[in-house]
């Protein structure tokens, strides 16, 4: 296809031109995460014209996804999403390199990845992965284009560009299990991961060809039940930019050390069971098991005197995260229990009863 | 004083905004500085210390706790989101 009259009207834009679509063909861009924000911010660097696009990914397609993950259909549920995300960026534009790697963002693989690409964008949907994703482009040099989101929030900026300040300049310490709900908790309202994704696509452009002025040492808070937004300057913590390794670990909820149990085989189990279901009061009231204990997850450490420790203690919630972190934030204190969560919640425990 | 409220610190407070008397009537302590604020805020709202990371903002501006403060200023609590 001919390039010169597909980014025409790019072209034509006076002050971008075809010397600054000629650096967008030259680029290449790491997108980490391909849910909400990761899916506008592909599919519009696709379409701009971006040379190579790097997909970081592991995750399978899921019902509730579909509400802002618009690039994935019905058809798609259960496949991998860096699968699909192929397929469909492939007939977006065949012109563009892409390159899937089919895992998460690791200790062992975050610089290795990180190090073939000019941009970095985070699309990541947990502190983990964001504030490896900041040592690693800290350590590997590369500038990194920020979004997250809360409910009708978004933040955007450009961090580590140029001199500028870092993420942990902004947010120095990484937030303990449960301190901030993700959208797991909290929901979120399809439309706006759309427009934080797209706000980052637009810094991604900046930064690639120099043009208008990049969000770096400002902080874009967007509201989207009132339509402001507001810009916090801040500046670089010279600290934050001699990082020169990684951390060990980044607080990753590993499957290793929690036993989970499928709610399948739950289900299945004759003996009554000390269940305990985490999720809030709201959650709780709109459906639960018969047996289930409630105790929300921020009053666990208070209420565990009213578990039985000579008996396992399996773990509900909705989707299997909260519970996930239940058993470890009971582990600690109890290291000898036996603490199981139930995978999948009661989304899956749903799922078998119809 | 204005303190424009983000993410979670919206929900621990439960509105968009909090507003703070500069004068005081009952002889409680005004706070004058970003670290003073952040005291106040924590006893009215103990949730808020659980919080690792929380950026204030005083008009605009990335504040350290010496900073001062002063009743015209607008401050905003922003805490890290972890959406995506």
């Amino acid at each position: 296809m001919n390039s010169l009259s597909r980014y025409r009207r790019q072209e034509n834009l006076e002050s971008f031109g075809s010397n600054n679509q000629s650096k967008l063909l030259n680029s290449r861009v790491l997108i980490v995460g391909l849910g909400g924000l990761g899916i506008p911010v592909a599919q519009y660097l696709n379409a701009m014209g971006i040379g190579t696009l790097g997909l970081v990914e592991n995750d399978r397609i899921e019902l509730h996804n579909l509400q802002r993950q618009v690039l994935y259909t019905e058809t798609d549920v259960g496949r991998a999403k860096l699968t699909v995300a192929l397929e469909k960026l492939r007939i977006q534009n065949s012109n563009t390199e892409l390159k899937p790697y089919p895992t998460f963002l690791t200790v062992e693989n975050a610089i290795d990845i990180i190090s073939d690409f000019d941009v970095v964008v985070d699309a990541t949907d947990n502190f983990a992965t964001r504030y490896l994703l900041n040592d690693a482009c800290v350590i590997a040099k590369k500038p990194f284009i920020y979004g997250a989101l809360h409910a009708f929030e978004g933040q955007v900026s450009v961090f580590n560009y140029k001199g500028g300040p870092t993420y942990r300049c902004l947010f120095p310490d990484v937030p303990k299990i449960n301190e901030i709900p993700n959208c797991d908790v909290n929901g979120v309202l399809g439309v706006l991961p759309g427009i934080i994704g797209s706000l980052q696509v637009l810094e991604v452009v900046k930064v690639i060809t120099g043009i208008g002025e990049a969000l770096s040492g400002k902080l874009l808070l967007y509201d989207g039940m009132s339509q402001t937004t507001q810009k916090i300057r801040f500046e670089a913590n010279a600290k934050n930019q001699e990082i020169d390794r990684l951390q060990d670990d980044y607080g990753f909820s590993g499957c290793e050390t929690v036993a989970e149990i499928t709610a399948e085989a739950f289900m299945a189990l004759e003996t009554p069971v000390q269940l305990i279901d985490v999720r809030t009061q709201k959650e709780y009231m709109e459906n639960h098991m018969d047996n289930a204990i409630h105790i929300p997850i921020d009053e666990l450490v208070q209420e565990s005197s009213c578990l039985d420790f000579r008996y396992p203690v399996y773990f509900l919630c909705q989707s299997g995260k909260r519970s996930e972190a239940a058993v470890k934030l009971v582990q600690e204190r109890h290291p000898d229990s036996v603490l199981i969560s139930i995978s999948g919640g009661m989304n899956e425990i749903a799922s078998l009863c119809h | 004083m204005t303190i424009l409220l983000f993410g979670v610190t919206k929900d621990i407070v439960g509105s968009p905004s909090l507003s703070i008397p500069t004068t005081s009537i009952t002889g409680k302590s005004i706070p004058k500085t970003v670290k003073e604020l952040r005291v106040f805020l924590g006893n009215a709202y103990p949730e808020l210390n659980k919080l690792s990371s929380l950026a204030i903002a005083v008009n605009n501006n990335y504040a350290h706790d010496d900073n001062e403060i002063n009743s015209y200023d607008e401050i905003a609590l922003i805490p890290p989101v972890s959406g995506g």
